[in-house]
């Protein structure tokens, strides 16, 4: 069973379908990283381009380690060692990768909607999204989804929270497409200069209080309170941003007591999180990465033919 | 040299005419309206079925030249706008270099004439390179031609400076033309703010950008006893505030664009930068507000902001991309379908708004078909469908959010001074 689109863009165009037929996929694939010899060579012969133009360490390592687990080819492409210093447009540069005949560009760009225009541009090959400005970051959704389910069982009924600087925030949109699609409650959280007036319209409630976010949730997401924001006028301190949304050991007593508490990284350690808290029992921060690789190689072999080589 | 278009639906509400009649030109004015048809000896055009108004006016283009010409010249603009039913335009000074001085002025207006096809009114801008700190040679600019003053796309911030130009412009009596927007709170947004900013992850800008400056324009006017223009309004609030302001006798006046009461933010779909503009597409009570608005009158007139960009510069991801639309070769057939067709108006009240209201405001001498006006006439064939093709503008501009769109209503004649500028020969 193939995925329903060429491309994987974005979570809120997703259908539910292709969502579980990605985790189930990835559940196979999470065994493999337990193997002493990693690797498959599922898509030998095959290609795939990092098109990365934000700094980035975890997306893209996690995407060039997927793809060489799979026997892929892999090219890393960014910015400052490209001609796009010269001048060159996206769009061009697009036409030029893909004159190199590879299967999937994986692109990561600071313009919302920048994977769409790659996607009408390029004729042949696959669209990964890895990050488009403040829009979506689908394959981190999947992943967060995997690793609830693989704490929870199911994420039906499950009360979510979500916390931080939400405006900016690309993974705070696909999780929340996501969480919705497969029935969680889902909780917005953080100071009212970092929420969307209208992000309760994408199906999430909205609070202001972190103790009513935490009131007996399941899961608790953290964002990056993201440092070059500081200078502008969202919040007064740091001091006061961790007094009213930061993550402590003692406010985490109002969740549920088998609570997980996840973030997508970089961590701030005392800013949004106590470094204990981070480092604690309820902690899966460092198994989102894992999962991470099992994730983005399903999507990978979905994408470029699922099964049609399969050795 | 003489003309007569005969048998028309003419509509001409300087003086209160609708009715079927001919309209005689001779030696660039209008020697006669009624029933002509016995007279001999010129050129005679038949446009029964037809309506034949006083020729129309976007009083809000922008042609590119000097600086762009690879985005519109004042040539490729001329031929658009007559291609369009615009017998004249008014062209903002956003330029490069910004039409801030008198030789500026006069440039424009040597290109226009060269380009000979519609009349070509330049706007001057309110501060010098439009940066907001120090007054334009306004007067200088006004004896050159221009017919109103705008910082137009890059709106003056300093209420002070606001004051001065207001009072300034006072001596003239030209109307000083605002793009509304407080820069600090739109805050380098893309798009509307609301939920489809939201879902699409794209900075919004707050629809209180425009208010804000409407208000203070308005209160400016007010203690000025200025003359103030609110270019292409598109909030419901924004309209309300100008409703209160013209009942209290304030000397304010706005236009509208035809993709601000017929689209709105969520046509953006995904990304689409033919969907980009400012003011942005706002939200369904905005789209029903100015349709409210140009059917009760305190919407004064209807303009494009024809906005030419090249291929380049829109094809990139929807934050990056040019904001603007062409809208000259479309305006005239978009109106006639949402606004006649759909009932929300009726043919005078149109004519009021694209020709009459805009000459009166700019005293253009214009939009009027009495004796011894100007021959400008613009015919509507309210028959004809047409399917939007960008690919067969006059404009080089192709980035038009109606592409595609089957519409009634187009203009089948444009005559300028007597003289035929476009025939579009029937089907």
């Amino acid at each position: 069973m193939p995925l329903s689109s060429r491309h994987l863009l974005g979570i809120e165009e997703m259908p539910v379908a292709d969502i579980e037929l990605i985790l189930t996929t990835a559940r196979s694939f999470g065994e493999i990283a337990t193997r002493p010899v990693k690797k498959v060579p599922t898509l030998r012969g095959r290609s795939v381009i990092n098109l990365f133009y934000e700094a980035s360490t975890r997306t893209r390592s996690s995407f060039e380690i997927a793809a060489k687990r799979l026997s892929a080819d892999i090219l890393n492409f960014s910015v400052s060692t490209s001609s796009v210093g010269k001048g060159e447009t996206l769009v061009d540069t697009a036409r030029n990768l893909e004159s190199m005949s590879p299967e999937v560009i994986v692109l990561r760009h600071q313009a919302a909607g920048a994977p769409w225009l790659l996607a009408e541009v390029c004729r042949e090959c696959s669209i990964v999204n890895a990050g488009d400005g403040m829009h979506e970051h689908p394959t981190q959704a999947l992943l967060d989804a995997y690793t609830i389910l693989e704490c929870k069982g199911s994420i039906r009924d499950l009360k979510v929270a979500i916390v931080g600087d939400i405006s900016h925030s690309r993974v705070a949109r696909s999780n929340t497409y996501l969480l919705n699609k497969m029935g969680a409650r889902v909780w917005i959280c953080g100071p009212p200069t970092l929420i969307p007036l209208e992000f309760g319209q994408l199906g999430a409630r909205v609070t202001f209080h972190l103790e009513e976010a935490l009131a007996d949730a399941d899961v608790v997401m953290m964002l990056r309170t993201q440092r070059e924001r500081q200078n502008e006028v969202f919040f007064p301190s740091v001091r006061e941003y961790f007094r009213l949304f930061g993550l402590s050991r003692e406010r985490m007593r109002s969740a549920r007591e088998d609570a997980i508490i996840m973030h997508p990284g970089p961590i701030n350690r005392g800013v949004e999180i106590d470094p204990d808290v981070a480092d604690g029992d309820h902690s899966v921060i460092l198994n989102q990465v894992t999962n991470g690789l099992a994730v983005r190689m399903a999507v990978l072999y979905l994408l470029l033919g699922a099964g049609e080589e399969e050795s | 040299m003489s003309l007569l278009l005969r048998g028309g639906r003419v509509v001409d509400p300087s003086q209160d005419l609708d009715g079927r009649t001919d309209v005689l030109l001779e030696d660039g004015k209008i020697a006669a309206v009624g029933n002509l048809s016995a007279r001999k000896s010129r050129e005679v055009i038949d446009v029964a079925g037809c309506v034949v108004t006083p020729g129309f006016v976007d009083m809000h283009v922008h042609l590119r030249e000097p600086g762009r010409e690879d985005k519109e010249t004042i040539l490729t603009g001329s031929r658009a706008a007559a291609a369009g039913g615009f017998t004249s335009i008014v062209c903002m000074p956003n330029t490069t270099p910004v039409n801030d001085n008198a030789a500026i002025t006069r440039f424009i207006l040597e290109r226009a004439a060269e380009a000979g096809l519609v009349n070509v009114f330049p706007t001057g801008a309110i501060t010098v390179g439009s940066r907001g700190e120090q007054l334009a040679e306004i007067g200088e600019m006004q004896a050159a031609g221009i017919v109103g003053v705008t910082d137009d796309g890059r709106p003056v911030q300093n209420s002070q400076v606001m004051r001065r130009a207001f009072e300034y412009a006072r001596i003239f009596d030209i109307p000083v033309m605002d793009h509304c927007e407080d820069l600090f709170l739109a805050a380098g947004g893309c798009m509307n703010e609301g939920k489809a900013s939201t879902r699409l992850g794209l900075r919004g800008m707050s629809r209180a950008a425009e208010e804000l400056h409407v208000v203070r324009d308005i209160i400016l006017s007010r203690i000025t006893g200025a003359r103030v223009h609110i270019l292409h309004i598109s909030t419901r609030e924004s309209l309300d505030q100008v409703r209160v302001a013209k009942s209290q006798g304030i000397r304010v006046t706005c236009e509208v664009l035809p993709h601000h009461f017929t689209l709105t933010d969520e046509d953006i779909g995904n990304f689409d930068t033919d969907f980009k503009m400012m003011p942005p597409l706002r939200e369904a009570p905005d789209v029903e507000a100015m349709l409210e608005g140009l059917a009760d009158g305190t919407i004064d007139c209807l303009a494009t902001d024809h906005a030419p960009h090249t291929r380049l510069d829109k094809e990139e991801p929807f934050e990056e991309a040019a904001s603007g639309v062409v809208g000259m070769e479309t305006a005239i057939p978009v109106c006639w379908e949402h606004l006649i067709r759909s009932g929300i108006i009726r043919v005078p009240r149109l004519v009021e708004l694209f020709s009459l209201n805009p000459s009166r405001i700019l005293k253009l001498g214009k939009g009027t078909l009495a004796e011894g006006a100007d021959a400008d006439v613009t015919v509507i064939d309210p028959d004809r469908r047409q399917v939007v093709d960008p690919s067969r503008f006059r404009s080089k501009g192709r980035n038009c959010p109606f592409r595609g769109w089957e519409l009634h209503g187009m203009p089948v004649l444009t005559v300028v001074g007597g003289r035929v500028v476009h025939r579009q020969e029937s089907a």
